[in-house]
């Protein structure tokens, strides 16, 4: 681990502490599922190169399940966010063994299109998913005895439940498990050729990154009350890649510089003439973040450690 | 259901599926040469359909002109943007493009929405084929058999081209090694360049057509785009062929799956595509090679 990545991540968990008390506590949990949701997609296209265009799939069918669970069963908001979880490992998991039979842009836009159908089942089951409108919930309860009412002490609980998230993604890319993943990203037919299947692998850490997808969504739906058809769009799919390439992919930290930034300069952007368009804005800083920039803010930070993301070269 | 119902609907499938064709061959055509998936062929589409709009509104174009002068405009727009921006990239893998791509999607759209609204306005079937014609099974609307007409038209000569000229040999053999076509003294680049905007002309084309149909606004090209990416995954990307028949036939697919179970109409396409990855990863015409 270099020490460049520890002086991030100490930031990070420095700004995180003392964020709800500088920015309104509902966009500042906003920020930390983003945050989460955008390491989940950095587990994909970061470490195995595969670029999951559909990810919001996860995070909202997590958020629409956990909604559900909360209306219809009215189960304590803990089993919500597990049932969110388990949903979208459930769905990760179906949806990968079908994807990853293809790779790089096959696998994009495999990922985009079977999302869709995630999005229409959301949009027509109007019955369970409040159709247009999405589902509208009454304020939180307790959380393993705290309550978590007030939105500041649930953006604490939010935050040491993303730590725990992000600590889990860490742990992941460092194993063995993290290693092979790498080596498929940097060359499969080797990878192949040394007796890994890699398929499973892919598969694996699929449903790993949909479970925390769906995990964050789970919160975000927690934190703002509300499941909407906007968390199954495919804008939102795009806005999470917009998210992880900005900060730096393949490198966990990057992804949540990249939410928080991304986030605060939407919302500035909003607030100017443009209104509502603010993707005019977005789209061009992320092309040419694309074009002059593919390691991203932290990935540029690191260089001079070992591990920077190869995938950008 | 009666055969000439039947008829019917073979009828609305080719019409949507007319718009499915043109949008995955030019998809198909772009990627063959460059390996670019291009996440903006969707907005090009929505230009095309803009352009007939202002054409008409601000300098009277006749619907017919515009079938010529919007897919050259959009198609020269294209060429700049592949000289600007999407040449960088060739070199790297070609997922930063259709990042790239999807900038552009954003960046285009909503500046047209910024200037243009993002309610749609209506564009007038022209006179000429306002009304409608007797096929002698059914009445049937006359501009969506011209919609027909068209696309099978536009894809024939694009199949001729590619596959039967010395143009398209070039353009096949520089799909196939583009470093032994140099060699030869052929212009890769400038290939490249000319491919890239008859792509995002043929989507254009294909917005010329819809502006009569639907509502011409901004968002009409993220509809379509995802369909497009399920089809050409479908038919196997880079197959001309495939990309055509995959287009029509996901098109008839789709209105006989509305006439039986309404609501399936959004998703039919991608549950087809779900079917034929697990059953042909490939694609119904891809060659089967490795994921890039």
């Amino acid at each position: 681990m270099s020490r460049r990545f520890t002086v991030v991540m100490a930031a990070l968990a420095a700004i995180g502490l003392v964020l709800p008390w500088f920015v309104y506590p509902v966009f500042a949990t906003q920020l930390l599922c983003f945050a989460l949701f955008a390491v989940s997609l950095d587990l994909l296209f970061g470490y195995v190169g595969l670029l999951s265009f559909g990810q919001a799939m996860f995070w909202g069918g997590g958020g629409y399940a956990a909604a559900v669970l909360l209306q219809r069963a009215h189960v304590d908001d803990v089993f919500a966010i597990l049932g969110g979880i388990v949903y979208a490992a459930v769905l990760a998991f179906l949806v990968g063994a079908i994807s990853v039979r293809r790779s790089g842009i096959y696998f994009a836009m495999i990922t985009l299109a079977v999302a869709q159908i995630q999005y229409f089942t959301a949009y027509q089951f109007t019955d369970l998913t409040g159709g247009e409108n999405g589902i509208n919930l009454a304020t939180r309860g307790l959380f393993f005895g705290v309550h978590i009412t007030s939105d500041r002490t649930f953006y604490y609980v939010v935050l040491v439940l993303v730590a725990l998230g992000v600590w889990l993604a860490l742990r992941v890319v460092r194993s063995p498990f993290g290693r092979v993943l790498q080596a498929m990203r940097e060359n499969e037919p080797r990878a192949i050729a040394l007796g890994f299947r890699v398929n499973r692998y892919k598969l694996a850490v699929f449903t790993l990154a949909g479970a925390l997808a769906g995990f964050a969504g789970a919160l975000a739906v927690l934190a703002n009350r509300l499941a909407g058809l906007d968390m199954v769009d495919w804008h939102t799919s795009g806005a999470v890649v917009m998210m992880s390439v900005l900060g730096g992919v393949g490198t966990v930290a990057g992804p949540i510089v990249g939410a928080g930034i991304f986030q605060s300069l939407d919302y500035f952007v909003s607030k100017t003439a443009i209104g509502e368009e603010t993707n005019m804005v977005m789209g061009a800083i992320f092309g040419l973040c694309v074009l002059l920039f593919r390691r991203g803010i932290v990935g540029s930070f690191l260089v001079p450690g070992p591990k920077r993301a190869k995938i950008t070269d | 259901m009666s055969p000439d119902y039947l008829l019917t609907q073979v009828f609305n499938g080719l019409a949507s599926g007319a718009f499915y064709a043109l949008l995955a061959l030019g998809l198909s055509v772009i990627f063959g040469m460059l390996r670019v998936v291009n996440f903006a062929h969707g907005t090009m589409y929505m230009l095309g359909a803009f352009a007939t709009y202002y054409g008409a509104t601000l300098f009277h174009l006749p619907f017919f002109a515009a079938l010529i002068v919007a897919p050259i405009v959009v198609g020269l727009f294209g060429i700049v943007l592949e000289r600007a921006l999407l040449r960088h990239l060739y070199p790297l893998d070609p997922i930063y493009n259709l990042l790239l791509t999807f900038a552009l999607v954003l960046v285009i759209e909503n500046v047209v929405r910024y200037f243009a609204g993002a309610l749609g306005s209506p564009y007038a079937i022209p006179d000429a084929l306002s009304g409608a014609t007797n096929l002698g099974f059914t009445i049937y609307p006359t501009y969506k058999l011209f919609v027909i007409a068209v696309a099978l038209l536009m894809c024939a000569v694009v199949w001729y081209v590619v596959e039967r000229t010395p143009f398209g040999a070039r353009i096949r053999a520089a799909t196939e090694n583009p470093t032994l076509v140099r060699a030869f003294g052929i212009d890769t680049g400038r290939l490249v360049t000319v491919t890239f905007g008859a792509g995002v002309a043929l989507a254009a084309l294909a917005g010329v057509l819809a502006a009569p149909t639907t509502n011409v606004q901004p968002d009409m090209g993220d509809a379509i785009i995802i369909y497009t990416f399920a089809i050409v995954v479908i038919g196997g990307l880079g197959s001309i062929l495939g990309s055509i028949l995959a287009g029509f036939i996901l098109g008839v697919v789709q209105a006989f799956g509305t006439v039986v179970f309404p609501p399936i109409s959004t998703t039919l396409i991608f549950i087809v595509m779900v079917v034929v990855i697990v059953f042909r990863p490939a694609g119904l015409f891809g060659r089967p090679e490795g994921g890039r």
